[in-house]
């Protein structure tokens, strides 16, 4: 497939938007039942919505690019009993109010405990608005993952593997943001996150490794024997009907050299794992971190991006049996 | 329940392309709008069809075969384009299992195309919405129309007659019958998506020619024997050139 350059800002962004929240609360939390010492942290947390909001509404913004009549886009939620793509389009409007409600909440302080639990831990309207939070990004990941993982064409996407990537990924890359937030805004939680991330990054390695080990043993289910339904064994395309191109030779094929292909696979692998993890782990042991937090999330970020790319680039459609020769 | 279909005769298919300019001139000048083309006359053209004829070899040299392949929206009867399409443009009509865009709906997404295993879905470069066969749903109804003209554009192109069109739930449709008895097949079957157009194969048409149907042997009237008898090896069609 053609990676769309639209869709790849969109998943990343969104993802490390959903990542910083799943982090933040979290952290609220863990403070909550006293795992983490409990200190006042409304403004960090307020601040930490805002950064996530923005990610996600600039994923949105992203994702207008990728259609050819953004003007009709509400429409999108009409089909949301069949189609993943449209429950992704109800689900994060959604997962953003509620971000933003919970960035409000925290905002004004947090409020009144509305439930007291059985160990004296108050219940506020920001605990509230996390748990959902927390149920609607994991949604979002869901929806997000399964519009590839339910394309059974698609091989190397129609597998549980591809929505636990985008959890992981998109975990990690919000985790290790948090931790260079929390540098600047709230030091003693860098730490927590930092820790967090290295081991949401190296799940995300093992869940990716094991993607491109499968990818690597797929063997295609359709051949041209039976896309066009003739047995012989030897059959070559003379023509595919037009010599220029059309919409079929330009959104299938990736149109990239094979050293291009697999030199994005091994950038990918260094760039969004093997130096984030390196540079976390440096930053968790000195006392000047942000500045490598800050390399570690700008690292881990283009890395995401090359390996969104390579993750649209690697599927091989079907209709490409058909289109191998123009003559 | 009706499916209307294509059954497409890869035996006499010529891939003589002019199903696929009639389509794009039938649909160019719908009610729809334009199919519109990139850079018609230059170096690149591109394009917006609804129907394509490809050619490939089988075979190796110089045991070949030359087989035209026309293809276009097969009207799965399970379409894996149509659930993932999130406004619901994207339909498969219950009344005749046509699968079509609604191009007020669509808002160009593309990811109908994606689900569609035979590549059968166009963007509209001008448009910006999802384009294909319609099986001139605009003309086969149409109650103006002489009834031998309320057929696909395709369907009454073809100098050959490789394309039937009609009911395949109907045993008794000459697509059914075509498809029953001269080994109709779809394409892909693996995926299950149950494309309602079928192709048939290419057959061995080789013609025996015996004596008695030179000369005919029971020859009842006596008639042949009156007229000067051809040699054997002069030509034979005892109608043309007996007398
Ligand atoms: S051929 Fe493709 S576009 Fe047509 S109905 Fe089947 S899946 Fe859909
Ligand atoms: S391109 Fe149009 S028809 Fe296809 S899935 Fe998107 S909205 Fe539906």
């Amino acid at each position: 497939m053609r990676p769309a350059f639209s869709v790849v800002l969109l998943t990343t962004l969104i993802g490390l938007g959903q990542g910083l929240f799943l982090a933040l609360f979290t952290a609220q939390s863990y403070a909550l039942f006293d795992l983490l010492p409990r200190q006042d942290l409304h403004t960090f947390y307020a601040y930490g919505s805002l950064l996530a909001l923005a990610f996600l509404a600039a994923g949105l913004a992203a994702s207008f690019f990728h259609l050819g009549r953004p003007e009709r886009a509400w429409r999108s939620a009409a089909q949301w009993r069949s189609s993943w793509l449209s429950r992704e389009v109800i689900v994060l409007p959604l997962f953003m109010a509620v971000v933003l409600v919970y960035g409000i909440a925290h905002w004004a302080g947090g409020g009144p405990a509305l439930i007291v639990l059985p160990s004296g831990i108050g219940i506020d309207v920001t605990v509230l608005a996390g748990v959902l939070g927390t149920l609607l990004g994991f949604l979002l990941f869901v929806c997000t993952g399964m519009i590839y993982a339910c394309l059974r064409f698609l091989p190397e996407w129609h597998s549980p593997l591809t929505v636990i990537n985008y959890i992981l990924l998109g975990g990690a890359s919000g985790f290790t943001l948090a931790s260079l937030f929390a540098s600047v805004a709230a030091p003693g939680l860098s730490g927590f996150f930092g820790g967090w991330a290295i081991i949401i990054t190296l799940l995300g390695a093992t869940g990716r490794a094991a993607s491109l080990l499968r990818n690597s043993r797929l063997a295609p289910r359709s051949v041209l024997q039976t896309a066009i339904g003739i047995k012989h064994p030897k059959i070559a395309q003379k023509s595919q009907g037009f010599t220029g191109e059309s919409f079929n030779t330009r959104e299938f094929f990736h149109g990239r050299s094979a050293a291009l292909f697999s030199s994005v696979k091994w950038f990918f692998l260094a760039a969004a794992f093997v130096l984030p993890v390196a540079l976390l782990a440096a930053a968790l042991a000195s006392t000047a971190a942000a500045h490598l937090l800050a390399a570690a999330f700008l690292v881990q970020y283009c890395g995401l991006l090359a390996e969104r790319w390579f993750f649209f680039a690697q599927a091989s459609h079907p209709q490409n049996l058909y289109y191998q020769t123009a003559s | 329940m009706t499916q209307l279909a294509l059954v497409i005769d890869l035996n006499v298919c010529v891939g003589c392309q002019a199903c696929v300019t009639s389509c794009k001139e039938w649909n160019t000048s719908g009610a729809a709008g334009t199919m519109s083309d990139e850079r018609p006359y230059d170096a690149d053209p591109s394009g917006t069809f609804f129907n394509r004829v490809q050619t490939f070899e089988v075979g190796e040299f110089p045991d070949t075969e030359t087989v035209h392949f026309p293809k276009s929206c097969l009207h799965c009867e399970d379409p894996p384009c149509v659930p993932v399409c999130p406004t619901g443009a994207s339909y498969k009509r219950p009344e005749d299992g046509i699968v079509l865009v609604d191009y007020d709906k669509c808002i160009g997404c593309k990811y109908c195309s994606w689900a569609c295993p035979y590549g059968a879905r166009e963007l509209d470069e001008k448009q910006k919405v999802m384009k294909k066969c319609t099986l001139c749903v605009d003309r086969i109804y149409d109650a103006a129309l002489p009834e031998r003209d309320r057929r696909p554009a395709c369907v009454m192109a073809c100098p050959t007659s490789a394309r039937l069109f009609g009911d395949i739930h109907d045993p008794s449709s000459a697509v059914s019958i075509a498809i029953r008895e001269s080994g109709g097949y779809p394409l892909m079957p693996e995926w299950g998506t149950h494309p309602a157009n079928h192709y048939l194969p290419r057959r061995k048409t080789r013609l025996r020619i015996h004596d008695d149907e030179l000369e005919r042997a029971d020859n009842p009237l006596k008639i042949d024997s009156q007229l000067p008898k051809p040699a054997q090896s002069e030509p034979s069609l005892d109608d043309v050139t007996s007398w």
